[in-house]
Formats: C-alpha cells, structure tokens, sequence
C-alpha cells in the first residue's frame, strides 16, 4: 500500500518540477536574445505613384485698401463699421477741416471784394472813357478853331494835353480793372484749391468692398498715411500657402489642390495654384505660393484663417515600389532588409520619389515582388532571427 | 543507492515545493530589480540609437539637448553642412509635455524632426504600424508605450495632430514615450503658449509704450510678429561620412563653429554618468539591500528547514548513517531549492516585467549571475545547516 502513494507523490513531483522546467525553457527562449524578431514583410510592388506636396497657407486678401487721410489731422466722423459692404465712391469718414471752412469763407468775402474792385475799376474806365472822349471833342473842335486862326495856340496846345492826359488816365483805369480781374482769378483759384484740399479730407471707398478693419474712431489723431478704415474686395480671396523646401519639386502654376480649411476639418474644396513667388522665403526655408478657389465659397472665410492645402502632383510612370517605413540606414547606407532564399538580406537601394501615404519608389536595387521587412518590433542586423508575422499587434 | 534527499523531498514534497516557490518569488523580485535598473540605462541608450546621430551640436558650455537646456538658432545646420566629413544634419527639438488625447493626458517626450524621409537623423528608425511623416504639418509617429493607436488624434498645444506611425522601444532617458511632429510645428508648439497667454503677452506689449507709440503706426504690430517666432532647435544631429572619424569632425566644428559636439561615447556619458546616476545608483543601492536580505532569508530557510528535521537526522546518526551522507542530503536539498527558486524566480520575473510602467530589461547575463548567487548562497547555508546537523546527539532521537 505503501508503493502506489510513493509513486503517486513522485508523479504529483515530475509533474510540477516538469511544469516549472517547461516554463523556464519556454522563458529563456521567448525572451532576451534567443527570440527571433517578429516582423511583417511586404512584396515590393510595380506601381505608378502620385506624389503631392503639402503645405499650410493663410487666407488673404489680393487688394487691401488701407484709406486714410493725407495730412496728418484728427478724425471728425467714421461712417462705415466692420462688415459694412460699401461701394466705390461712398464716403466712409471725414477728418476734422480745422480753419478750412474759414478760409473757404476768407476766400468767398475776397472774392466779392475782388468784384467790387472790378466794379469800381470798371467805373473808373467809364469816368476815364468819358473825360478822354470830352477831351478829345474839346481838342477836335480846338484843332478847327486853329485852323481859322480863332483860337490863340496856347489853348490849342492845352486841349491836346488834356486829350493825351485823358488818354492816360484811360489806359490806367483799363491796366486797373485788368489787374482786379486778374486779382478775382487768383482768389478764385485759391478758393478752389482749399476746397480741393478740403474734399481730401473725406474718406471715400475706391472700389466696392468690404470694411475688415476701422483702426480710429472720431478724435483720435492720425499720421498722413495712417489707414483708418481697410476695405478688402471679398471676391479676390486667395490663399498664401507655405511649402517645405524638402522634396519640392513640380510644383507650377495651374496645378489643381484640394484645400481644407481649418474650421472645416474633412471638408475639402477644389482649387489651383495661381503662382508660385519668385521670390522664397530665405529664412524658414519655404516656397511659397498663392492658391485660389476654383468655385467663390459659399460663405466667406475669415481673412488669416489657417488652410491645409494639398497639391496633386502629375502621376508618375510606374516603378518598383516599397512603404517608406521599410527603408533604413544601416552604416550609412540607404537600403531595405529583403528576405532573399529565406535569410534576411540588407540590400543598399536607391531612393526616388514618394508620396503622402507613405510609399517610396525604389529606382535601384530591389525589384518587383521581393518581400521587404515592413515593420520590426526591434532593430535588425545581419545575424538577426526574424520571425514573419502577419500583423505587428498580435505578437506583441 | 538510494537517494537519501530525494527521499525526504518525497516525504513532504508539498512543504519542500512550496518553499521553493516562496523563494522564487523573492528572487524574482531581486531579478525584476536588477532589470529596472538594467532597464534606465537601456532607456537612456536607445535614446542615443534612436536618434541616428553621430555627433550632436549643441549650444556652447551645455550639456544639452537631453541633459541641459540647448538653444542653437535652426540656420545653424547650413553652415555645418559645410563642414568636412558631415554627410547628413538636421535640426531638432526635444520637450517633455502631457499630450492631450480627448479626456486623458499622456506624459511624452515631443521631438520635431524636419520631414527628410527615411534614414535621415532624427527620424524613427524601425516602425511597428503605419508610416513615416510625409506632411511637413499635422502628422506625428507615437511609440506604441503612450497607448496611442493609428489615425488616433492627437492634441500639442494648439494643434491637433494624426498618428500615422507606431514605433516601439522610442523613448526618453526618463522612459516617457516620444512623439515626433514636424520641426515647424514643433518649434511653434515650444515656444507659442495657449490663446490666453498669446493674448496677455499682445495686451503689455500694446501696453508699453516704447512700443505702442502714436507717432509710429505699424510698430506694436512689427513687435508683436517678432515675438511670436521662434528661430531656434535644441540640437543638430550628425552623421559622418563613412571615412571620417566622428572625433575628427566635432574638433572641427568646435573650432571654426564654435559650438560644443558631443561623439556618441560623451553622450553616454552624460546620460548614464550625470542624467540617470542619482536615480540609478538608488535603484543600485536598493538592489544591493533586496540581494543581501534575499541571500539572508535563503540561508534562514534552509536552516531552519534543516533544522526541522534535526530528530530525523538523529536517528539516522542512531542508525549508523555516515556523516557524508547525511550532509549530501542536506546539500542536494538545499541546492534543489535554489534552482527551483531560481526558475520560479526567473519565469515570475519574466512575465510580471511587461507590465511594468517603465522598461525592465532582463539581461541573460543578469540572469546568469544570480542562479550561481543563489546556488553560492544555498551552498553556504547548508554549510551552516550541516555543521548543526553533524553536531547533533543521535541520543535525540529517543529522548523525549
């Protein structure tokens, strides 16, 4: 009776310690360096890629009319408000005219004074004209009377004096009216000139647009020069947008971009590059651009509003192709780790354009339907086991 | 022969198994230390590989980017380009911050790479779902310890971005899982504050009136824009050409740059000499305490196991046992419990590590080293146990 608990306790004893050297075998090779890598392959695939670019811009406004006044002054009325439509020639505001309304008036009582000179001028030529046709009478009629020897040459002589003195006097009064008609011309002039001068102090729109900005109210002093009020014209929105430099290349006028605005995440409109600058912006190292709206949006975005905008790049012609997260550096050599006759090869290949979803061309190197190392729980090296696993997620 | 351990193990191998996994677990333990402590400083040194650098320029008299505050202007690199034996640079950024996913918050170590593609430094190596950064906005790669998945978004300040990659074994030296954006949004991120702290910094520099003044339109605005940048990186990492020396080329660059470069073998040093050494050398110290109390409480239980059957053991004597077979008994059982302990110490180890919140780094050597610990330690304790043993009056066994 005793034998079969012995062997009963002898088995219950294999058994754990068996359990116990099961797991530990199963431990030390499952973990630390014994454990082969698990990681996913993928076939290298011939295909055509469209590469696009991917830059942020702001939304901007093509004309921006910064209306303010000439001379520096202070502001008396400002009509319009922000989101006012306004159209070309409405008065928007008016800077304060100081004197110009006195010196308007100082000009008009010149004037009148000014006609009146011209009056009394004028009545001098006629008293003028009168003495000189009196004069010339008195000297005809003397002129016969020396004919007949009945007048003495004293007084002849007189008469003539008195006619080339009247005809004098006439020419002053003529050279007198002259001037004071001259004189009305400049007052006239001047007065005009400060009502020109007055006019510019009215503030008016010069296109149809809209008010985005009015920067003073009344009383306030502004700078000649300083904007008032800011009309934009809604219709010419455009978006500036930025591009990295890296990995530029093809971008061109008229290329169509689906743009997202940031207030309307995933909803996307159509729209085409209008221009790229000439001129890169040296410091953040960007390109830059303008994009418009093909269709005018329904509703108006706000001018500064953030957009993501993609650019559609030409397809290209197909080629061998791998997901980017397959290519590494390994000693400082671009290359892919293939699974060639079953061991796991670093294979240095030469790398071309790629795509926003993560696919690369490979121009030299690999070929079409070689399987690649995709993903890797850990670095790999030449000596390193790989086990291929079908999705990352299950093995970790 | 008949063994003589095996036998008593037989007798009470419930006792004798159950001691042996009590011990296991205290080994585990010691083991699971011993791989935290392994684990920082892996920490730290995948920090070093996952950068891809050969050199890191930093600003002059830091010990940035990982251990100090750096701040280079992000021109930098143009210049160092230039410089003989500099096959590729990049700029980069490091800051640690919580990232915001709807109601939870993650504590993640934010670095901003410039989009170059695959192989350039600063990029994450080997990922684990997804694909690299291929917009210079928006996108980021998560390592898969924040618990972000693919498409996930992702709030960085004022932005949000979309987790297009999953990487695994990314983090920082304090073990905080990286998340790589972009370099601009990460730039803008370091330095622009939320909308409030935008809007008080406008409001007193419109208050101060060396800026805001009536005379000047256009001023306050040209301030307000030039503070609102940030032209800086932390650091620009290096490759070399192949026939360079990396010592070579950061001489050279600290000479006609003027910046301070740091080789791979200095940025360890830093790392695991200065960033970790307090905290590791408490974990050090921790594992040196836990190993002695362990090594302590082995030698008590195989002593007083012995001891238990100190009236078995004289009757044996009584019967004529030899010494050496009785002290082999004593030996075989106790290293017998070592090993089981060691085993069961080792497999708890192995599957309790994982959950751990940081990295635990079970080193096959680590492991090596504390089966013969334990089998020394077992071996001096029964020396203890066989020496009461042996002096034990076989006239024990019939008294009482």
């Amino acid at each position: 009776m005793k034998l079969p608990s012995l062997n009963g306790r002898t088995l219950a004893l294999v058994g754990v310690l068996g359990t116990l050297l099961a797991l530990f075998i199963y431990v030390a090779l499952r973990s630390g360096p014994l454990a082969p890598v698990p990681v996913t392959v993928a076939a290298a695939e011939n295909l055509a890629i469209t590469p696009a670019l991917f830059g942020i811009g702001t939304i901007e406004a093509r004309y921006t009319y910064r209306i303010g006044p000439t001379v520096a002054g202070r502001i008396k009325r400002v009509d319009v408000n922000v989101g006012d439509r306004v159209q070309a020639g409405q008065l928007l505001g008016e800077m304060d005219p100081v004197d110009f309304d006195d010196r308007v008036a100082a000009l008009e009582a010149s004037i009148k004074r000014a006609e009146a000179t011209i009056l009394a001028a004028q009545a001098q030529v006629q008293d003028a004209m009168a003495r000189k046709s009196y004069a010339d009478a008195q000297a005809e009629r003397y002129e016969q009377l020396w004919q007949t020897r009945t007048a003495s040459e004293v007084a002849v002589e007189t008469k003539r004096h008195d006619r080339q003195v009247a005809g004098a006097v006439l020419a002053a009064a003529r050279a007198n009216l002259d001037a004071a008609d001259q004189e009305l011309a400049r007052i006239r002039s001047d007065r005009d000139g400060v009502i020109q001068q007055r006019a510019s102090l009215r503030l008016i729109a010069p296109v149809d647009g809209l008010v985005v900005l009015r920067s003073a109210d009344p009383g306030t002093t502004v700078v000649a020069g300083q904007a008032v009020v800011e009309v934009i014209d809604p219709a010419s929105l455009w978006i500036s947008v930025r591009f990295n430099q890296l990995r530029l290349s093809g971008l061109r006028a008229g290329l169509p971009v689906r743009i997202v605005l940031r207030s309307l995440a995933g909803h996307t409109v159509a729209g085409h590059v209008l221009r790229v600058e000439p001129l890169a912006d040296a410091v953040t190292e960007e390109t830059l651009a303008k994009v418009v709206f093909d269709a005018p949006p329904e509703f108006l975005p706000p001018v500064g509003e953030l957009a993501e905008v993609t650019v559609a790049l030409p397809a290209l012609a197909a080629a061998t192709v791998v997901p980017d997260a397959s290519v590494q550096r390994v000693d400082g050599r671009l290359g892919v780790w293939a699974i060639r006759d079953r061991t796991l090869r670093f294979v240095p290949v030469k790398v071309g354009a790629s795509d926003l979803d993560g696919r690369v061309q490979i121009l030299d190197g690999l070929k079409p339907g070689e399987r690649v190392v995709v993903y890797s729980q850990r670095a790999l090296n030449a000596r390193s086991r790989v086990k291929v696993v079908e999705d990352m997620a299950e093995s970790s | 022969m008949i063994s003589l351990a095996g036998r008593d193990i037989l007798h009470a191998w419930g006792k004798f198994v159950f001691t042996g996994v009590g011990l296991g677990l205290l080994i585990g333990v010691t083991l699971t230390m011993a791989g935290v402590y392994r684990g920082m400083v892996d920490d730290a040194n995948v920090l070093l590989d996952n950068s891809g650098a050969d050199l890191w320029v930093v600003q002059k008299d830091t010990l940035g980017p990982y251990a100090e505050p750096s701040s280079l202007y992000d021109d930098v690199y143009r210049g160092i380009l230039g410089m003989p034996g500099v096959a590729r640079a990049a700029n980069v950024t490091y800051f640690t911050m919580q990232v915001r996913q709807n109601e939870r918050d993650v504590r993640a170590m934010i670095v901003g790479i410039v989009p170059g593609g695959p192989g350039e430094p600063g990029q994450p190596g080997y990922l684990v779902a997804g694909r690299q950064i291929t917009r210079s906005h928006y996108e980021a790669v998560a390592d898969v310890a924040s618990g972000f998945t693919l498409s996930d978004k992702i709030q960085i300040r004022r932005n949000r971005y979309t987790i297009v990659g999953l990487t695994r074994r990314m983090v920082s030296s304090s073990g905080d899982p990286m998340v790589f954006i972009p370099l601009k949004d990460a730039q803008e991120a370091q330095f622009l504050k939320d909308n409030d702290a935008i809007l008080q910094q406008r409001r007193r520099t419109l208050a101060n009136p060396a800026f805001n003044r009536p005379g000047v339109p256009g001023l306050a605005d040209a301030v307000i824009a030039s503070q609102t940048t940030n032209p800086y990186v932390n650091a620009v990492l290096i490759q070399v050409k192949p026939d360079h020396a990396p010592e070579e080329v950061a001489g050279l660059i600290r000479r006609w740059k003027r910046l301070q470069v740091y080789t791979r073998t200095q940025m360890e040093e830093i790392l695991v000499g200065k960033l970790i050494a307090t905290s590791a050398k408490q974990i050090g110290m921790f594992l040196v305490i836990l190993a002695i109390v362990s090594a302590a409480i082995v030698a008590f239980i195989i002593y007083t196991l012995t001891l238990g059957k100190i009236r078995e053991i004289a009757v044996l004597k009584l019967i004529g046992t030899k010494n050496r077979t009785i002290a082999g008994m004593i030996l075989q059982q106790a290293v017998g419990l070592g090993v089981i302990g060691f085993a069961v110490g080792k497999v708890a180890a192995t599957f309790w590590a994982p959950i751990f919140p940081k990295y635990v780094l079970l080193e096959p050597g680590d492991a090596v080293r504390g089966f013969i610990a334990v089998v020394a330690i077992c071996v001096l304790a029964s020396v203890v146990a066989i020496r009461a043993a042996l002096k034990v009056d076989p006239a024990e066994a019939i008294s009482g």
